[in-house]
């Protein structure tokens, strides 16, 4: 009998308690981000798809040397080049990554001698086609250049 | 004033506004609270503060298609959601609001109130009888189940009510409880009763009221986790609508009953402002906090459910009946 009725009492404490933590959480300000609207600075070391670096003028850091092509296990990169006459050095024409097939395991960004390349915090990626996502990263230098 | 034609339509447009719109901005204040107690802000984009949401959800429902599972019973598959709203609306017939502002008083308006609200497990039974659909079927046998043994509890808590204030009247009940706060019968020493058990009644009697009106934590009628969505699963477009909203103007209702019976209804605290604001706070308060109860308690067992009137709620309430009964009896 006694453990009848200190069940119900104990409870109706513990329903008592429950409610009181929700009452000081309804009292606190929301937590969420309403992303449309607003949005999180990414972190510095998101792993984004990866993306070409130019030096102070705008040009690329890349010498075409072919590092990350060769360090890629998926084979996303291809890139293309001309030798201008007269010159030694070789100049970058086109740089594509194949992101159907990038897994960001940033073997391309270790490889680089030269910090030509690097990870962006690009993370709104999101399209019906597939051939979006065959980005043209020489590209998008050239059109943050302007 | 005479009962013209006119008085009807007016009092009738008045009733199922009242009800319609209750039980429109009660999902938003319901998504809102609940919202908040999960710390995110809730719907806010349509209008300020998402006032907007409920008629926009309304124009979507209506807009949508019925469709009435192959197999069904046509006519009774029809009837259940009408069957639903319409013992809620019923009920503000003879609900008071004030001293003036009433329907229709009825000297048992205590029994009616609870005629119609049994009427309210028979949409659920039809509802999943009619559908078709094995989970429908579950979650309306657990309905009626649960209707019959919480309907218990509280009529006896309602009839040591009655029998403090020797009437069915609603009104009647509530002047009786005027002139002060300690009049309500809530509480237990100064009021008629001098029952030390009263603060109990009015626990089992919310309690029931959850239950009645098939709220979280005892919403066994519809786990979605077990039957899908219960016995609306096959309910689309307005028809799921006014199961809906029978359940908010059902939540109304019992929150006026608890007010009337327990709170005093319209009386004030301290004889401040005496008006039908006083009422109308009180019944807030209290869907508020059905609100949040709502949200804070995870659903129970059937099993739990059952037990919890069985073994508590109707031994104490009987308990509690014989000896309010003792004590009119003494003084």
């Amino acid at each position: 009998m006694i453990a009848y009725f200190s069940d119900i009492y104990h409870g109706l404490i513990s329903l008592l308690v429950g409610m009181g933590i929700t009452f000081r959480e309804f009292i606190k300000p929301p937590v969420t981000v309403a992303y449309p609207y607003e949005t999180l600075t990414m972190c510095a070391r998101y792993r984004g798809h990866i993306e070409l670096l130019a030096d102070d003028e705008g040009n690329p850091n890349c010498v075409v040397c072919g590092l990350c092509e060769r360090a890629c296990p998926s084979e996303c990169i291809s890139i293309t080049s001309v030798k201008p006459e007269g010159s030694k050095k070789k100049v970058l024409t086109g740089y594509t990554l194949d992101f159907t097939r990038c897994s960001l395991c940033g073997s391309c960004v270790e490889s680089c001698n030269f910090s030509a390349i690097a990870f962006s915090r690009e993370y709104n990626l999101a399209s019906s086609r597939k051939e979006d996502f065959h980005i043209d990263l020489f590209k998008r230098l050239e059109e943050k250049k302007r | 004033m005479s009962l013209t034609l006119l008085n009807v339509i007016a009092a009738v447009v008045i009733a199922v506004g009242f009800a319609a719109l209750n039980a429109a901005y009660l999902v938003w204040a319901e998504r809102r609270g609940a919202a908040r107690i999960q710390r995110r802000p809730g719907p806010n984009i349509n209008g300020p503060l998402g006032l907007l949401q409920p008629p926009l959800d309304g124009i979507k429902l209506m807009a949508k298609q019925l469709t009435i599972p192959g197999g069904a019973d046509r006519a009774l598959f029809i009837a259940a959601p009408v069957l639903a709203m319409f013992p809620a609306i019923m009920s503000f017939v003879t609900i008071p609001f004030s001293e003036t502002i009433v329907a229709r008083n009825m000297n048992v308006g205590v029994l009616m109130i609870f005629a119609f609200a049994a009427m309210g497990s028979m949409s659920l039974l039809f509802a999943g009888w009619s559908s078709r659909n094995k989970y429908a079927m579950m979650s309306s046998i657990r309905a009626v189940s649960q209707a019959v043994a919480y309907e218990i509890p509280m009529l006896i808590t309602t009839i040591t009510v009655v029998m403090i204030s020797g009437s069915m009247d609603l009104m009647e009940i509530v002047r009786q409880q005027s002139g002060s706060i300690l009049h309500w019968n809530i509480f237990p020493i100064f009021g008629n009763s001098h029952n030390l058990l009263m603060p109990f009644s009015f626990l089992i009697f919310f309690t029931c009221t959850l239950a009645e009106t098939n709220r979280a934590p005892f919403d066994l009628g519809e786990a979605e986790s077990e039957l899908v969505a219960g016995f609306h699963t096959e309910y689309g477009s307005m028809g799921f609508g006014l199961f809906f909203m029978g359940e908010y103007a059902n939540i109304v209702i019992g929150a006026c009953l608890t007010t009337i019976l327990f709170l005093g209804g319209w009386n004030c605290p301290f004889g401040l402002f005496p008006g039908v604001w006083w009422f109308l706070l009180k019944i807030y308060l209290l869907i508020a906090t059905f609100i949040w109860i709502r949200w804070t308690f995870p659903r129970t067992t059937i099993y739990g459910l059952l037990n919890l009137s069985w073994k508590i709620l109707i031994p104490l309430s009987l308990f509690n009946l014989l000896f309010t009964a003792g004590l009119l009896k003494v003084f």
